[in-house]
């Protein structure tokens, strides 16, 4: 396929090495709040699927119940997805994937439905290092419900309904890590820069990849005594460092500084830099993760961008040594042991 | 009566000087004498030593020499053998001798499951066990020596009903295993499964309950909360096994029937029925058979049609065409979800949408009567206006009960229900007869409440016989019942010194 590019193009009309534009990636209008973080997420999930040049039937779309469950209807619409119930789609996605190793498994979920009704699930979808990409759409609150906080909240901050909230907050990155997460990552919806890069990286690593996108909801949680508003979030980030996604086959064009840059190439060839690291963070070592979380949270600073990668990463169905062919491609002639065998099977119960 | 004293305890002391052994071989020694006094082969006893104690062997020899050595003493000291004396006979025929629960896992390989997702729980744990089993030699793939297929145990039965409904969604075949308890934790997810119709099988094997119940004494006790698992108006299919051979036959069809109907299938087994050795008729598989994956569309199917509704009902059948994810680039595609959507599985709030979805799932439901299992009938000897219904374990028991009856001069026409929905049969039947009585293992009728919920039949109609004490019911105690109800009738008990024994049963 070769394309005679136009010398002036609107830019949602770029085709990507599939000859697909940037809006066949999208989905239905959006029927979220004007201005709730989630639609940005979405929207980073359609550009980083685009510039992939993923097939869209190559992706299925996972997700619970929530505002932010709601989004698989708003990004890759050609893709199937899959509205479950509240906190189990880490339990749907493990079940299609491993009737389908082939398919890439995009999920979507909120910080009611990750660390409240799913956290079992959430927790259990980890330990089993599951291949799929884990976002979380966190606000703090329950949006669908109307603003409750929820057990992402941090202590003392205020949602509109006015209270402190009185308890500790789940840290998802954290409890990720202390699971044994092979690809764990935070970033804000306002930072599509970060965030996108972010999703390619998670698509690419071959296990269980979790993105905490924290997300305002401007509608119950965007208040000035929040943890999870807009203008917090922007004022008390950190940044672990730049990360770079090329794809395979791709040339790396920029330099960096030797020294500075770590450079991880990804099993299908395609390589994340990561430069400008944090203080004390090495992204390959569990424990300074983990360390460099709870400085930052003592510190009152969210820390954002790539925290830890596995590059060792070895999924489900390695564990259960199961066939590289899809279960859901076997036939019968793989799967029917036949008359014959259940004679036998038959003669040694008698 | 005729009593025989043992000087088993002195053959003990003679023979063995360590105060254990003493002890230990007293039973063995007595079995040698029982062989002599009644005639056993002890060839066979001998060979069920070495059973007994394979992987052991150091033991085998001293156990075979306590059994001779009491069978010797009894030859040298008594008249052997006694009048009554023990045969070879061989009426079993071809049968075989196999728990349901081996058959369930069986089946779902011969039915081409490629995932078990679960959480442990009795009665139910060995299907998942045998599937394994079997697995490990029939699912090998010989080229890579990896697996044609994937266990997970789950973290509870929420995930794992949920597992299976994301992997039947994928187009592959997927069952779980479970009992009461699971069945209560499934229900949220059932009900998706029944509106956004995804094939889905659920293996339950009945216990005792309410809550921990009994949870090692058998039951027919979750009848309807699986009929009607989920809030809203849901319902869902159910298969009744009897024996080992229908629990194979109907696992494997479970698979054909959840993907043909796109909605759950639950089969119900019990304790009894599971985790019990039961003669069987041999299993029996038809290699010209094929697997009915039901209404999917390929890539060219796609390109072919005109559009593409996931539920739009083409065929007015009430059954919709479905795609697996990844089937084609660009068409095909949608979202399922659990809320209420139009024949586009585009999520609307219209009342008329939502109604006409709810009708034709109904409509489904009369479909559904065409392709599960039909009732069998066991017809009394002569014209009767009595009727008895029973399902699942309750058959042996309920056919022996009616040949005492009808010894007794009372005819009673038989049926046996194999699946919810009930067939027309089954209506046509309880129709025919002024009473019917329906037998099940429970308290609270559930079979008649589902009959009288379906067919609209009066509470004078059916009779209920039941046994819920955890034990599987006796022939003796579904005659008692039934006599009971038999206007006119007395109850004499069978054999007057049995029934005085038995007393305390049937409650
Ligand atoms: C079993 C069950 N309980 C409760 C609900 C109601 N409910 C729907 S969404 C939700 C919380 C959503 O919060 P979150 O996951 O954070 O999503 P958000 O709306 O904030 O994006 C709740 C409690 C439900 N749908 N199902
Ligand atoms: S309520 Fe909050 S989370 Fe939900 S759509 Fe509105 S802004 Fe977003
Ligand atoms: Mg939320």
């Amino acid at each position: 396929m070769s394309y005679i590019n136009p010398t002036f193009r609107h830019p949602e009309l770029a085709v990507n090495d599939l000859g697909y534009t940037k809006a066949d990636y999208e989905g239905s209008l959006s029927t979220l709040c004007a201005g709730c973080g989630h639609d940005s997420i979405s929207g980073a999930i359609v550009k980083a699927v685009h510039e992939m040049s993923i097939e869209p039937h190559k992706i299925a779309k996972i997700s619970g119940i929530g505002c932010s469950s709601k989004t698989p209807n708003y990004f890759l619409g050609k893709s199937h997805g899959f509205n479950s119930v509240h906190g189990r789609m880490p339990s749907v996605a493990t079940g299609a994937n491993m009737a389908n190793r082939d398919l890439i498994y995009l999920a979507v979920s909120g910080d009611g439905d990750t660390a409240s009704i799913g956290l079992g699930q959430f927790t259990h979808a980890i330990r089993r290092n599951l291949n799929m990409v884990y976002i979380v759409m966190n606000n703090g609150c329950y949006g669908l419900t109307k603003g409750q906080d929820s057990a992402t909240a941090d202590e003392g901050s205020r949602s509109k309904k006015g209270d402190p909230n009185p308890f500790t907050a789940i840290d998802l990155c954290a409890t990720a890590l202390q699971i044994g997460a092979g690809f764990v990552a935070r970033s804000f919806s306002g930072d599509r820069e970060q965030l996108v890069p972010l999703i390619k990286a998670a698509i690419t690593h071959q296990g269980f990849a979790l993105i905490d996108v924290i997300s305002p909801c401007v509608t119950f949680n965007n208040t000035e005594a929040s943890t999870k508003s807009y203008e917090f979030v922007r004022a008390h980030s950190e940044a672990t460092g730049t990360l770079d996604f090329v794809p395979m086959r791709q040339e790396i064009t920029a330099s960096y500084h030797p020294g500075t840059s770590n450079e991880v190439t990804m099993h299908d060839g395609s390589v994340i830099h990561l430069h400008k690291l944090t203080e004390g963070l090495d992204p390959f070592d569990r424990a300074s993760a983990m360390n460099v979380i709870e400085q930052h949270r003592q510190q009152g600073q969210i820390l954002t961008g790539l925290i830890f990668m596995d590059r060792d990463s070895r999924d489900l169905h390695e564990a259960l040594d199961t066939v590289t062919r899809p279960l859901n491609q076997l036939g019968p002639e793989d799967l029917c042991p036949g008359s014959k065998v259940l004679e036998n099977i038959n003669a040694s119960l008698r | 009566m005729e009593i025989i004293g043992l000087p088993l305890t002195r053959i003990c002391n003679r023979e063995y000087n360590d105060p254990r052994q003493r002890q230990l071989f007293k039973n063995v020694i007595y079995v040698g004498a029982l062989a002599a006094l009644l005639d056993i082969d002890m060839g066979v006893i001998t060979e069920l030593v070495g059973d007994q104690f394979k992987g052991k062997e150091k033991l085998v020899a001293p156990n075979i020499h306590a059994l001779e050595l009491g069978h010797q003493y009894t030859l040298e000291n008594f008249d052997c053998p006694l009048s009554i004396r023990v045969e070879h006979r061989d009426l079993v025929g071809d049968r075989i001798l196999i728990d349901g629960n081996s058959a369930i896992g069986l089946g779902a390989i011969y039915g081409g499951a490629t995932l078990a997702a679960w959480y442990p729980i009795t009665p139910s744990t060995s299907v998942v066990d045998a599937f394994e089993k079997y697995c490990k030699r029939l699912r090998i793939d010989p080229g890579s020596g990896r697996k044609n297929y994937a266990i997970v145990q789950a973290e509870d039965e929420l995930a794992a009903i949920g597992m299976v409904i994301g992997a039947s969604w994928n187009g592959a075949r997927a069952f779980t295993a479970t009992s009461g308890p699971g069945i209560s934790l499934m229900s949220e997810f059932l009900g998706l499964a029944y509106f956004a119709e995804i094939p889905t099988v659920v293996m339950d094997v009945q216990r005792a309950g309410p809550s921990t119940g009994m949870p090692t004494r058998t039951q027919q006790s979750d009848v309807l909360s699986s009929a009607y698992a989920s809030h809203g108006d849901t319902k869902h299919v159910l298969l009744f096994p009897s024996t080992p051979r229908e629990c194979f036959d109907m696992a494997a069809d479970a698979f054909d029937l959840a993907e043909r109907l796109q909605t759950p299938i639950i089969l119900m087994s019990d304790l009894d029925l599971g985790m019990n050795d039961n003669m069987s008729e041999p299993l029996h598989w038809d290699d010209d058979r094929e697997y009915d994956r039901g209404k999917v569309l390929s890539a060219e199917d796609l390109d072919d049609m005109e559009e593409f509704g996931r539920y739009l009902d083409v065929d007015k059948d009430a059954i919709c065409y479905r795609t697996y994810p990844g089937t084609h680039p660009t068409k095909g595609a949608f979202l399922t979800r659990g809320s209420s959507h139009d024949e586009y599985a585009t999520y609307t709030e219209s009342g008329e949408a939502y109604e006409r979805n709810m009708h034709r799932l109904m409509a489904k439901w009369e479909t559904a009567k065409q392709y599960v299992p039909g009732p069998i009938m066991t017809p009394a000897a002569r014209e009767t206006g009595y009727g008895v219904i029973f399902f699942g374990t309750s058959e042996a028991s309920s056919l022996e009960a009616l040949d005492y009856l009808a010894e007794e001069g009372i005819a009673i026409d038989a049926m046996r229900v194999r699946a919810f929905p009930f067939n027309d049969e089954v209506e046509q039947f309880i129709d025919a007869h002024e009473r019917t009585f329906v037998i099940e293992q429970n308290r609270d009728s559930q079979l008649r409440t589902l009959l009288m919920a379906e067919f609209e039949f009066g509470p004078d109609k059916l009779k209920s016989v039941l046994c819920f004490d955890g034990t599987p019911i006796s022939a003796r105690n579904i005659r008692k019942q039934i006599l009971k109800k038999i206007p006119g009738s007395n109850v004499t008990p069978l054999r007057r010194e049995t029934a005085r024994l038995s007393s305390g049963e049937g409650s």
